[in-house]
This record gives C-alpha cells, sequence and structure tokens, in this order.
C-alpha cells in the first residue's frame, strides 16, 4: 500500500508501544493537527505508578486535549487518551471505556493484544493500529485481528525503533500494511 | 471464539437455571472473560461448553469463579490506604462501633488490610467488618487466611508506602510456601454470599469498600449498585472506589462530597 494513498473511514487510532514508545509519541506530538474525527488512545507498556505523569508529559508537547482514562468515560474524537497503568483497556460498542484488572497479558497490564481486539470488535474496518518500539510480542495477535476483520496495521520500522523487537515480530507474522519511521507517523495521522 | 449471538444465549440461560445474572456487565470485557474459559477448558466447540454449563452444576461454580475477576492485593494503591490511615478511620474513631462492608472481596486481601489498619489504629476491638461475594469459593479462602508466601514482599512494600511501620512479617506465620496471617485480625468480620446484581441492602455502614468491582458492570448495572450502597450508607458514612472509578456519572453523585482527589465519597446529605 502507497504511504500518501490512504483508503480508510478511520474512526479510531490505536497507539501501542512498550520500550522505547514514549519518545516516539514525544516527537510526534507537536506535529498532530488538532480536529481530527476520532479519538487517539494510547495504550503504553510502564512502571505501575498510581499518578501517572505520562498525560502531563504529553500535554506540555500539544494543545490537544490529552486524557487518563477513567472506567465508563465516553470515546470522544478529536482527543487523546492515555490507558491507566495496571489496568487492562477494553472499548465497548455502546461508545465508552471499560477497564479490567485482570491477570496481565503478554506480562503486561495494560496489554495491547487486549485493547487492538476489543477495538477490532467495534470498529472493524474502520480502526487503524500502530505498534511501536518494545522488547516483547504484545500487540503482535492484536494486529491479527484487527486485520483479519479488515483494519489497518502500521508498524514503526524496527531500523529506526529502539526496541525493534515488537515491529519485527508484526512483520515477521504478516500482520503489516504499512511501516513507518518514527519521523513519519504524525504526517500519517494528519492524513487520514 | 464466542461471538455476541452465542453469548446472549448462554447468560439467559444461566439466569433462568441458577439465577445469575450476567446480562448486565460491561460486554466488552465478559467476552473476553467467556473466550479465556472456553479455550482454558478446550471446548471444541460453542454448543458443548453451553450444554457443560447447563447439565454440570459443578461446572458452573467453576464458571463463576473464572468469569469474575479475582485479582487482588494487599494494601492495593498504599496512597489511598494512607489516606484511610491518616484521614478517614481516626475521625471515626469518636463512634461507639465502626461498621464496614467490604462489597466483592474476593480472596480477602483488602478485608486483611483494613483489619491490620484498624488493629494499629486501636480500633479493630470495635469495629465489625462484613465481607461479601459472589463466589463461595473465594470466600472460604479468605477465612483461612492463607496467602502464597511469595506475595509477602510485594504487600509488605505496599504496607510500607501506605505508612505502617510495624514488620509486616508479624501479622503472618511463614510456613514453606504459604503466609497464614493471624486469626485474631479476622474474628469479628462476618463473610457471606452476597450478588450486588440481585440482592438488596443488609445492614447499615459507616464505610463502605467496593474496589475494582464495579468496572465490570454496564452503566445501568453500576446505577443500581450505587442506589445498593447509597441504601446501605449510614449520613456522613464514606464510600471507597477503585482508583479509576467514579460516582461521577452516577445517580447519587449530587448526596456526596469527593474526598480532596482521593476515590473517596462521603455521603452529606
Amino acid at each position: 500500500m502507497e504511504k500518501d494513498q490512504i483508503n480508510i473511514n478511520c474512526k479510531a487510532l490505536i497507539i501501542g508501544g512498550s520500550a522505547g514508545s514514549i519518545d516516539v509519541i514525544l516527537m510526534l506530538l507537536p506535529h498532530l493537527k488538532a480536529g481530527f474525527k476520532f479519538p487517539i488512545i494510547m495504550v503504553l507498556h510502564r512502571k505501575n505508578s498510581t499518578d501517572s505523569k505520562l498525560s502531563e508529559l504529553f500535554s506540555n508537547k500539544t494543545k490537544i486535549l490529552v486524557k487518563d482514562i477513567e472506567d465508563k468515560d465516553p470515546v470522544k474524537d478529536g482527543t487523546i487518551y492515555i490507558a491507566p497503568a495496571d489496568y487492562h483497556l477494553l472499548i465497548e460498542s455502546t461508545g465508552v471505556f471499560s477497564l479490567d484488572a485482570s491477570e496481565k497479558v503478554n506480562f503486561s497490564r495494560p496489554s495491547i493484544d487486549v485493547t487492538f481486539e476489543s477495538a477490532a470488535d467495534v470498529y472493524q474496518d474502520k480502526l487503524v493500529c500502530i505498534l511501536l518500539s518494545g522488547a516483547n510480542a504484545d500487540g503482535v495477535l492484536g494486529l491479527k485481528k484487527v486485520k483479519s476483520k479488515k483494519g489497518m496495521s502500521v508498524v514503526q520500522e524496527p531500523t529506526n525503533a529502539k526496541v525493534p523487537f515488537m515491529p519485527e515480530m508484526a512483520i515477521k507474522n504478516k500482520q503489516v500494511d504499512i511501516i513507518l519511521n518514527d519521523n513519519e507517523i504524525a504526517a500519517f495521522i494528519n492524513r487520514l | 471464539m464466542i461471538n455476541d449471538h452465542d453469548i446472549e444465549l448462554l447468560l439467559n440461560d444461566i439466569v433462568e437455571l441458577y439465577g445469575y445474572d450476567f446480562t448486565f456487565y460491561s460486554k466488552a470485557s465478559l467476552k473476553r472473560r467467556l473466550n479465556r474459559l472456553f479455550e482454558i477448558d478446550k471446548f471444541p466447540s460453542f454448543a458443548e461448553f453451553h450444554y457443560r454449563i447447563k447439565s454440570d452444576k459443578d461446572y458452573l461454580q467453576r464458571f463463576i469463579e473464572e468469569i469474575t475477576v479475582n485479582v487482588t492485593e494487599m494494601f492495593r494503591d498504599p496512597g489511598f490506604y494512607k489516606i484511610l490511615r491518616t484521614e478517614i478511620l481516626p475521625a471515626m474513631g469518636t463512634n461507639p462501633y465502626i461498621k464496614i462492608w467490604h462489597a466483592g472481596c474476593s480472596t480477602g486481601e483488602e478485608v486483611f488490610s483494613m483489619a491490620i489498619l484498624l488493629k494499629e489504629l486501636n480500633l479493630l476491638h470495635k469495629s465489625l467488618i462484613y465481607a461479601t461475594d459472589i463466589n463461595p469459593t473465594v470466600l472460604e479462602k479468605f477465612t483461612k487466611g492463607i496467602f502464597p508466601l511469595s506475595n509477602m514482599k510485594q504487600y509488605s512494600e505496599n504496607y510500607i508506602a501506605s505508612g505502617g511501620v510495624k514488620d509486616f512479617s508479624s501479622y503472618y506465620t511463614a510456613n514453606y510456601h504459604t503466609a497464614l496471617f493471624d486469626p485474631a485480625l479476622i474474628q469479628k468480620t462476618v463473610h457471606s454470599t452476597h450478588n450486588l446484581v440481585s440482592d438488596g441492602s443488609f445492614n447499615e455502614f459507616n464505610l463502605i469498600l467496593c474496589r475494582n468491582v464495579l468496572i465490570y458492570f454496564d452503566s445501568q448495572l453500576q446505577d443500581r449498585v450505587f442506589n445498593l450502597f447509597d441504601e446501605s450508607l449510614a449520613k456522613l458514612g464514606y464510600l471507597c472506589l477503585g482508583s479509576k472509578e467514579s460516582l461521577k456519572f452516577s445517580v447519587i453523585n449530587l448526596k456526596y462530597k469527593q474526598h480532596a482527589k482521593e476515590k473517596i465519597w462521603r455521603k452529606i446529605k
């Protein structure tokens, strides 16, 4: 698929990342254009801490509203959402977020697979998922589900990722439509 | 994979046959739990899964255990326990007695945490704790007070972060891979099955804790449970929720005042 031809009616964008992904997001945030017609939902592995500073960190890089998700918050367009530490993030067909404190998946909570799979159920072929740098294979099964529903799967170019394993595994498992460098991601999102 | 139609069919049968109503659970989460169990127990088809649940009462018990989430820990979110220790519980010290309800207590790690707090504040002797859960098996585990020794490092760290100054290991006896907690901590605790979906109010409390239970319910069921808590809470009593749960969308919100930015609400009307 050509990078500048995106034939998808995007209703939700989910970005999953682990080790080395926060820097990529800090880099792309200043270039995001406000007013996008879908939510951007970030599921990032990090240390558990009750008061996560990620939303503050991200808010400093953009004027777009960055929100920490609470259970049953409505999913709104034009907003950047951050999955809380220590919960899995699911999306209900009624347009609200649900949290789930059950067992870790891929040693992770939040698990990227869990959110990708849940979102694929709801948004089907109108979902775009981006998998960034990371040291485990979380997200790969999720991308498989996204693809099976005809959604779009994007990964960070492994040679460009701080920790290439996660995008590499996705490519190896043939679950990828588009491969982007870190400095191409903002422009990609702006075209959706 | 179990699809949405299968789930509806299954849930309706479970209500009819056994009286457990999961139809107002959060759909996305429930679907995940069902598919997880379906895979773990290696059913070849939905029909066989469905039949087993309908025909085998013992398997239903396993179903309840696996579908409901029983992940919990002692002094989970230490900052929350610090507020209980330094602000909420001492303010109740002047009451002749303190009645506490742990709703959806699972295996009781949070109940033991509470008992330890009360003991250290010299309030345990005049406290009455009710511990309830939908699932009798987890309550049985709770009353034994035996937890994996491997968890104690984390719990001890949580305890210290919550303002505890004692040696956490003084509360349990280690034996091979287990930690047996001092039975005196829960001597006066009443435990019982209670289903938040269908059972009513049974007492009046000064403090209700229901943390990371409501996330598994849809908004409609959450409102039912909030009303139940409201009926069960004395005026000026406190309701404590999980770190990402809130009263903000609820029907009872206007009667409650949030304690600073904590997940603690006081009933003011």
